[in-house]
């Protein structure tokens, strides 16, 4: 009989007119890394802001039973002071404040208020010793990468004497490589007897670190998988309610001729003038053909699609771009746009989506000379095309009205690719449009990205998902430092000749 | 708001609803908080017609345009400046420099002829202040300095630059007679008058004042006309969405909504007809009022203003010359402060050093209480406005109960906080 560090029993929260979860029961063993798995909407946010106390005792129905004792938390003070520590999605991290500061923040070392900072310094280098972070304490936030914060995050929780550890979702913004590092820290903590709870749509991670699987759909837990159960194809299964039986949807690509082509293409980083982020490249992509862009995270890829795009990145840029064998003008991103390009941020809530308008507005936006004669909007015109879309992309919500601040990131992505579908590109370029949503939505994404092909664009995919990469492209072309280092068909590719081209480019592209 | 949360009960799972299902949004719930303003102002009035027993008057209504109307010129300005993520500090010194300026022109400097014409005068100034928009907003469009510095400059620039053209502390005037009709002046009454009930006459012979009823027709019928627009493009609108496949709001709640606003619009008809008809600045600021609500709903220009607020980035990302867009908001707040610099100066009948001063903080507050975000990307003209009266139906009904100066500063503060306080409260439970 294991004994239980964590019990959450027959949990059932309601929202104004919606049950979140019902009869939700998660049992976590002492020492153990627990996932959570399911997919965006299922509840497993609300489920871990249960029991970290940021919806209070009352607030929701059932018992939480730690260490043997049902707790009623108010706040998330009281889940810390028992050791339970929540690192969110969204890093909680003050930007202008060093690594110190940040780790004891609200929890400073002081005495009558006055902040004691050699002791503080001293634990902190403690700390980061023990998450592997060599940086100094009194470095900025802002001056790390998103890998470096994310431990920043964990020594934070370290310091609050952490039993139980909850990360929700800690690798969806590292490389591969920081992943890894982070993965590994935690089994690290499991040898110390730290409990985790990690919430992941990465199945091969949670396949390496996981003792358990919890999977929870539509608000209910549907089972908890041993660690000789865990299978992707079983976690999937029971994910979506269905098995899929191919992640990637057939495709028949019928290829043409080239018809946009990157020639020469340089640029400069935008405050350090000296400094070449794209490095002379050269690129092509034929009607009907998805070329996708495969590489390491600061690779340079986004850099390049957003140089391309109205050069909305860096500066000093040169090079052409010829669509249709003629040389044409991007340098705006109006021109463009007029030109046929389009591109599909890697970040919607900062450049793709205004959070704060609905479905129909930001569909529109892009293209509101199309819903709209001398300048005058056609309010029924555009209300059938936003309906138009949203059945296209197969948006889920109750109407195109609804914001899109309140959308889970599947149906986002989904908005700020209508977005990019009504403005009718020729050549669509997509930045990570994968990133942090769950399985049946990619299905559904990287079905859009077929029918675009197949209706004859040019698409351009840039992913750090290598089997997504293989998954849905025709050919792949591989970057590291700002330059191409490789070029494949992806019939001969694999992950293994990709990160070959990536590490033999290492040092020859500098 | 009332979108935000969309149930589905058989699941229990939020947002869980086929795509391509069409459920209706009633246009009246989601204008749920323009209503509630509304229904605030008029709790007010009533409140202080019960304490006063004059707010109503006829006279008294009048008053109450004609001491407000500028300050909701400028917040249709400001408005647009606030929902594009940016403050304009500068609009109160602004409207004085320009009040001053239009003294000069008519009162001192020998212009003579053409150029001493008030409508000649007017139009000049009005450019003027586009200008001055310009040159503030090219600093905030193009150099990118915080709106809050630029204008806060020009807040000190435009109050100095006003007192030095009226040389000191003088005041310059008497304006003309034609230019003070702007602001004193009522429609002309093309159509004559209707002797509802007539005067009583006294034993002198000579009519009571204030006895019987004489109502001005060209301001019934205007009045008349209006309100039967609003009724008929409402039904309008109905009928193409439903031609369409869209469900509009049940009819009921629609005939009802029509009939109220329409009976209140029909009140205050009435109320201006029996005294002199419409004032001239109400007729001026109905018709910018209406053409700022076309503007921020049903164009592209607006759409991007609020595009541009909501998130910048992706605004630009989407094509959007947010540059152009910003120094356009700021040439429009420009020629706005222009117009109510005008108006200040037509109601006094002089430029006065301290013409405007103050006012950009009620401008700032109307739109506030309106229900922008100080964040950029919210806010309507309609509550704009209905925010811009509860400041000034306070003045006026304290000022006409007798509440001290000092006092009423306290209660239009508190009134402020409480209202983007029961905003932003709101915003968090939903």
């Amino acid at each position: 009989m294991p004994s239980y560090i964590l019990e959450m029993r027959d949990i059932t929260k309601t929202f104004p007119g919606v049950k979140a979860l019902s009869n939700v029961n998660l049992k976590v063993e002492e020492g153990e890394i627990h996932a959570i798995c399911g997919e965006n909407g299922a509840g497993k946010s609300t489920l871990m802001k249960v029991l970290s106390g940021v919806y209070p005792s009352g607030d929701y129905e059932g018992q939480i039973i730690y260490r043997g004792q049902e707790c009623h938390f108010r706040g998330i003070h009281d889940s810390e002071e028992k050791g339970i520590v929540i690192i969110h999605q969204e890093l909680a991290l003050v930007p202008m404040l060093s690594i110190a500061e940040n780790i004891f923040l609200g929890n400073e070392h002081a005495k009558f208020g006055v902040i004691d900072w050699g002791a503080n310094e001293k634990r902190t280098r403690a700390l980061l010793k023990k998450v592997g972070l060599s940086e100094d304490p009194n470095t900025l936030i802002t001056n790390i990468g998103t890998g470096k914060q994310q431990l920043v995050e964990i020594a934070k929780a370290l310091s609050k004497e952490v039993e139980l550890l909850i990360l929700d979702e800690p690798t969806a913004s590292l490389s591969e490589k920081d992943s890894q590092a982070l993965l590994d820290l935690l089994l690290e903590f499991k040898r110390e007897g730290i409990t985790s709870i990690i919430i992941s749509h990465k199945l091969n991670e949670i396949n390496r670190v996981a003792d358990h699987v919890t999977v929870i759909r539509d608000g209910r837990t549907i089972e908890t998988l041993d660690r000789s159960e865990i299978s992707e194809d079983r976690i999937i299964t029971s994910m979506v309610g269905r098995s899929l039986e191919d992640r990637y949807p057939p495709r028949d690509p019928k290829i043409g001729e080239v018809f946009f082509e990157v020639k020469n293409w340089s640029v400069y980083h935008p405050l350090h003038a000296d400094r070449q982020v794209i490095k002379n490249i050269n690129l092509n992509v034929r009607k009907g053909e998805v070329v996708g862009i495969a590489g390491l995270m600061g690779a340079g890829r986004t850099e390049f699609a957003m140089s391309l795009f109205g050069r909305s990145y860096g500066r000093k840029i040169t090079g052409e771009v010829e669509l249709h064998g003629k040389p044409v003008d991007v340098s705006t991103v109006g021109k463009a746009v007029k030109q046929g390009l389009a591109y599909v941020t890697e970040d919607r809530k900062v450049f793709g989506l205004n959070l704060i308008e609905d479905i129909k507005n930001n569909i529109t936006i892009a293209n509101l000379k199309g819903v709209s004669t001398n300048g005058v909007i056609n309010d029924l015109r555009e209300l059938d095309v936003a309906n138009e879309y949203r059945s296209k992309t197969n948006i889920r919500s109750p109407s195109v009205y609804q914001k899109t601040g309140n959308l889970s990131g599947g149906n986002q992505q989904k908005v700020v690719l209508s977005k990019w579908l009504f403005a009718n590109p020729e050549v669509l370029i997509l930045d990570e449009p994968t990133r942090g949503i769950d399985v049946g939505a990619k299905y559904e994404i990287y079905t859009i990205i077929a029918r675009l092909a197949a209706e004859g664009r040019a698409i351009i995919v840039i992913s750090s998902e290598m089997p997504e990469l293989l998954g849905i492209s025709d050919r792949i072309y591989v970057m590291n430092e700002g330059a191409i280092v490789g070029e494949m068909p992806a019939s001969e590719a694999s992950q293994e000749k990709i990160m070959r081209a990536i590490v033999r480019g290492e040092g020859k592209a500098a | 708001m009332s979108t935000d949360i969309a149930p589905n009960p058989q699941t229990g799972v939020a947002t869980d609803i086929p795509a391509g299902t069409r459920v209706p949004v009633s246009s009246f719930v989601s204008n749920l908080r323009e209503y509630g303003l509304i229904l605030a102002l008029i709790a007010i009035m009533v409140f202080f017609q019960l304490t006063t027993g004059t707010l109503f008057k006829p006279v008294n209504l009048s008053n109450l345009v004609q001491q407000n109307s500028f300050i909701i010129v400028m917040a249709l300005g400001m408005l647009l400046v606030i929902v594009s993520g940016h403050i304009d500090l500068s609009v109160g010194s602004v409207a004085g420099f320009i009040g001053a300026l239009a003294a000069m022109m008519m009162v001192i400097w020998p212009l003579g002829g053409f150029f001493a014409n008030p409508l000649v005068v007017a139009i000049l100034c009005l450019v003027v202040g586009g200008a001055i928009g310009a040159a503030q907003g090219y600093w905030i469009a193009y150099h990118r300095i915080p709106s809050f510095i630029v204008t806060l400059a020009g807040m000190l620039v435009f109050r100095g630059l006003c007192q030095g053209l009226l040389g000191g502390g003088s005041s310059v005037g008497p304006l003309p007679d034609s230019f003070k009709a702007l602001s004193s002046g009522f429609l002309p009454e093309v159509l004559g008058t209707w002797v509802l009930i007539p005067p009583t006459v006294n034993a002198a012979g000579k009519t009571v004042f204030g006895s019987g009823i004489t109502l001005n027709l060209t301001t019934l019928l205007l009045g008349i006309v209006a309100v039967l627009a609003y009724a008929i493009s409402g039904l309008r609108a109905r009928r193409t969405r439903e031609k369409h496949g869209y469900e509009a709001e049940p009819f009921a709640l629609f005939v009802v909504k029509t009939i109220v606003i329409s009976a209140l619009a029909l009140f205050f008809v009435y109320q201006f007809a029996v005294y002199r008809g419409f004032p001239i600045v109400l007729v001026v600021m109905g018709i910018l009022v209406a053409i700022f609500v076309f503007i921020t709903r049903h164009t592209t220009i607006g759409r991007r203003v609020y595009a541009m607020g909501g998130n910048i980035k992706a605004a630009q990302l989407s094509g959007i010359k947010t540059e152009r867009l910003t120094l356009l908001v700021f040439i429009n707040m420009g020629v706005l402060s222009a117009l109510g610099g005008l108006i200040i100066a037509a109601r006094l009948g002089q430029a006065v050093p301290a013409a405007g001063l103050g006012s950009e903080l009620d401008v700032i507050a109307a739109v506030f209480i309106g229900g922008a975000s100080a964040m950029g990307g919210v806010g309507q003209v309609i509550s704009t406005v209905v925010g811009g009266f509860i400041m000034g139906v306070m003045n006026n009904g304290m000022s006409i109960m007798g509440v001290n100066v000092d006092w009423q500063q306290v209660v239009k503060g508190l009134v402020l906080l409480g209202a983007v306080v029961f905003d932003v409260y709101n915003k968090n439970k939903g």
